[in-house]
């Protein structure tokens, strides 16, 4: 992805770095303005998200969200593709979730609801990113145009079938039946009950594991096989990729749905692990927000494991912030987060020449002493 | 360059230019003096630093030592403005105009005084036509760029320089997109400006140029200059040697062909492209087993969609291809894998665009278009070991440097990049061979193994078809030449009968004399 003169580790370690600080700083100047101690918030963020159980139970059920969204940007970024519709992938995918569990669940146990709502799931959010990618491919609209408008029409037709279809009789808000507990997914301090490991409540559930395995699927597919190859290909010259036998219209659908499938997965985390019902807008933003993560994390899967973890350290620190200061509004954490993405997204190029010339500079000033050294 | 007294005479000196980029040296110490009123030729391969040392002189880098004299004044040269101020102008290499502003406008950009267009324009003209008449550089001056043809666009490129009170021209390979007869003209036009005490600094990688116009010539090897030599006291040999650093064969040794059966062919072939333009226009062609075809013509008349429809990347939109048994029109369907699988190999013109990805590593660029075969793939997961394997095998072979599989393509000097996909498609055993621009961008020691190899592949009986547009090439390597112009076949000459002349002329779209009454013998048959 980079063209620039720095060695690896500056470009996959220092500049990130650099950048989080930068837009850490920043968000401290928003913090006096406010009249809060930026190093107590910090101290509270930090605690609030890893320094007990509950929190870092929140922080992973947060960042299992942002890999599954994440990893759906970065695998189509790598194909050449902008998707912006994961919102309304992993809206639909969560719906086709959800049906599996409320048609299935009555009357199917655990392990035949588990599998078919995941891949209800996947193949719901596959068919939300089907139309734009068929029209990108072969009809020239632009896909960043038709997922956003795609995100628009699944939050309306969301809001439909909440009211209109799947809201229980008598109920008040818009929300589905509550799942039989055959189609729930086990919570994590279920299953580290099982071992014997005793982990307090929180909403982190298995589909953790399902991210951390998706994780290690993509990174396969992308750098281990030859369709990852044809993938990246595409993605860094769709000339090359043509010259090379590459049918680009197919390959383009093809990435798309995968995309959506791993969008649509965010259901399993939303609906079936956490609320166990379809709920209105149960989304609430993440979908974008991979698209920060899969930028901050250079698309690569290791790089989209650690900026979901940040993410999810934002999100839960910046709940227990919201609680603790009155002064501080939900959105002041967005702020934060907001700054996080301007810095590590958008003006990630920022630094690169400055970091540059320093290099540069020290290198040479090293290799001018080799040289009197050896003369 | 013993003579260190200053020097009135002297249009432009550079004393000790010093220039890295990191870990690369471009330019290490340059001296070099260049006579008011003389044309100077700076020669060397790509890579050598040329480049460099041009955009030293017109300010887009600066030199970390050394100075640069204008007149024999030191002049600091930050940026091109200061270079402009200090009498130095530049055409590019690819041209810097506004394809839809006139002549004049281009002209003008930025250089308008006042804050209207109209007064400047104005005193533009007579300026313009002044300098037209001075220099013999006619130009329509109230024509827009994209109605001209490329050599008149090259005029503007010389006027806007003139125009900006240019004493020292720099030209930067200015006869890559000219026929000969434009190349010819650009010559006199040189000529004339140099007698009227304009002193012309000429890059380019042509020998024969280097040759036919200037006084002077410099040649650079490594970021270093290894000779300076009157050109009127040396030879195409002599630059050669000094531009490799050894021995080089310029001519390419080879047999008389012995054409087999016809391996593919093409039918009143015809490709309009997106815009509706007709590109290839009812085109016959015959490639027979043992023989290179060599295909001659301007660039963009043709040839790069002659070569895409014939790989599978365009589709044809009337008239049909025949591969051996197969054939490709409008209605079957055609890819890049299909056509391999016919046995046809493609090194594409332009391979930073095309004929590898550049920020994929080599041993992956060195699997484009057979990256499905089985032996680098298990039923998953690639055998990245085997790939790696296989792309050292043809870095051996091909004596491709760095020898690094892991290395990013980019990072590869351009030579080295196109032995590798040359070395990929031969690699494969094709029937036919078709080659775009083997040797663009490559330097001499490269080029002489490329011919070699592609004369081996005739040799062993398959067929070639080479689109260049250095006739150079086309006349030493081909049998048969067809030369394109609009699309079309304007015709076709024996290599043993063609020359630069009757090339030239086809390209553009005049049948010499010499050919007209074959024609007419060709269609009584």
């Amino acid at each position: 992805m980079n063209n620039n003169k720095l060695p690896a580790w500056i470009n996959v370690l220092l500049l990130p770095l650099l950048n989080l600080a930068l837009a850490l700083a920043v968000s401290a100047l928003v913090f006096i303005a406010v009249d809060v101690n930026p190093l107590d918030a910090a101290q509270l963020m930090i605690e609030g998200a890893l320094g007990y159980q509950e929190g870092v139970g929140y922080t992973l059920y947060y960042a299992t969200n942002f890999i599954f969204t994440g990893l759906a940007v970065a695998i189509a970024f790598s194909a050449g593709l902008f998707n912006i519709g994961g919102e309304g992938q992993a809206y639909i995918g969560g719906l086709g979730t959800g049906l599996v569990c409320l048609l299935l669940g009555p009357s199917m146990p655990f392990w035949i609801v588990f599998p078919v709502a995941l891949l209800a799931g996947m193949a719901f959010g596959a068919l939300w990113a089907l139309i734009p990618a068929y029209l990108q491919a072969y009809r020239g609209s632009h896909v960043v145009i038709t997922t956003i408008m795609f995100n628009f029409i699944a939050a309306s037709l969301m809001v439909y079938l909440m009211v209109n279809v799947l809201k229980p009789e008598g109920e008040m808000s818009a929300v589905s039946a509550v799942f039989e507990s055959n189609a729930h997914l086990p919570m994590m301090h279920d299953i580290l009950g099982w071992f014997g490991i005793d982990f307090v409540r929180s909403p982190l559930n298995l589909s953790f594991f399902l991210a951390l395995a998706a994780l290690v699927l993509v990174w396969l597919l992308l750098w281990h096989t030859r369709w990852g190859y044809a993938i990246r290909a595409l993605g860094s010259n769709p000339t090359a990729a043509t010259y090379g036998g590459i049918n680009p219209k197919r390959l383009t659908v093809i990435v798309m749905l995968i995309s959506g499938a791993l969008a649509g997965m965010l259901g399993m985390n939303e609906v079936m692990g956490y609320s166990q019902q379809i709920r209105l807008g149960f989304v609430s933003g993440y979908g974008f927000t991979g698209i920060a993560v899969a930028l901050i994390g250079r698309g690569h899967p290791i790089g989209i494991f650690f900026a979901s973890l940040l993410f999810g350290i934002l999100f839960q620190g910046g709940n227990e912030l919201s609680f603790e200061y009155a002064n501080i509004e939900r959105e002041m954490v967005e702020v934060v987060q907001s700054l996080v993405v301007l810095f590590s997204g958008a003006l990630s190029l920022m630094l690169v020449k400055p970091v540059e010339k320093i290099y540069l500079a020290l290198t040479a000033s090293r290799a001018n002493q080799a040289n009197t050294q050896e003369a | 360059m013993s003579d260190s007294r200053p020097n009135q005479a002297l249009a432009l000196e550079l004393r000790g230019i010093d220039k890295r980029f990191g870990d690369v040296h471009a330019n290490n110490n340059i001296n070099l003096q260049v006579p008011k009123g003389t044309v100077h030729g700076i020669i060397g391969e790509n890579g050598a630093g040329k480049s460099t040392l041009m955009n030293i002189i017109y300010g887009f880098y600066e030199a970390d030592q050394g100075d640069i004299l204008v007149g024999g004044q030191i002049c600091h040269i930050p940026n091109s403005r200061e270079a402009i101020a200090a009498g130095i102008g530049m055409v590019h290499q690819h041209f810097m105009l506004v394809d839809n502003f006139t002549v004049l406008e281009n002209v003008v950009l930025g250089a308008e005084d006042g804050a209207m267009l109209n007064v400047s324009l104005r005193k533009a003209r007579k300026e313009l036509q002044r300098l037209a008449h001075e220099y013999q550089l006619d130009v329509p001056l109230d024509a827009t760029i994209d109605e001209l043809p490329v050599g008149l666009q090259q005029r503007v490129e010389i006027l806007k320089a003139l125009y900006r009170g240019a004493k020292v021209l720099i030209l930067d390979e200015p006869t890559g997109v000219l026929t000969p007869q434009e190349t010819d003209h650009l010559f006199r036009i040189l000529h004339s400006l140099r007698d009227q005490g304009v002193t012309i600094l000429l890059i380019t990688h042509k020998l024969r140029e280097i040759l036919a116009i200037t006084d002077n010539v410099s040649v650079m090897r490594q970021g270093q200059m290894v000779g300076h030599v009157k050109t009127s006291e040396t030879s195409k040999e002599e630059l050669a040697e000094l531009m490799v650093g050894r021995k080089v064969r310029l001519k390419v040794e080879k047999q008389d062909a012995t054409p087999g059966e016809v391996l593919l062919s093409t039918e009143k072939l015809t490709y309009t492209d997106s815009r509706g333009v007709d590109m290839l226009k009812a085109v016959d062609l015959e490639i027979r087993a043992g023989e290179v075809v060599g295909v001659a013509g301007v660039s963009g008349n043709g040839q790069s969609e002659l070569m895409e429809v014939l790989a599978g990347i365009l589709e044809p939109t009337k008239g049909e291809v025949k591969i051996g048994s197969n054939r490709i029109t409008a209605d079957t369907p055609s890819s890049a894998k299909l056509v391999r699988e016919m046995k046809v190999g493609h090194v594409p013109e332009d391979r930073l665009s095309m004929g590898l990805v550049k920020n994929f590593s080599a041993e992956e660029s060195a699997i484009l278009g057979i990256q499905e075969q089985p032996r680098f793939n298990g039923q998953w997961l690639s055998k990245r070991k085997d790939i790696t394997e296989y792309c050292q095998g043809l870095m051996e072979e091909w004596d491709v440097r760095p020898r690094n599989p892991k290395l990013r393509s980019s990072l590869f000097s351009g030579g080295n990049q196109q032995k590798l996909i040359i070395a990929r498609e031969v690699d494969q055993d094709p029937d036919v061979l078709m080659i775009g621009q083997p040797t663009r961008g490559v330097d001499i020691g490269a080029i002489e193994y490329i011919h070699k190899r592609i004369i081996d592949m005739r040799d062993q009986g398959k067929g070639v078809l080479l689109v260049s547009v250095e006739l150079d090439e086309i006349l030493a390597l081909s049998d048969r030449i067809i030369v394109m112009f609009d699309g079309q076949i304007v015709g076709e000459v024996a290599a043993d009968k063609a020359n630069e002349r009757i090339l030239g002329m086809m390209m553009a779209n005049v049948i010499p004399d010499e050919l007209k009454q074959a024609d007419t013998a060709g269609e009584a048959l």
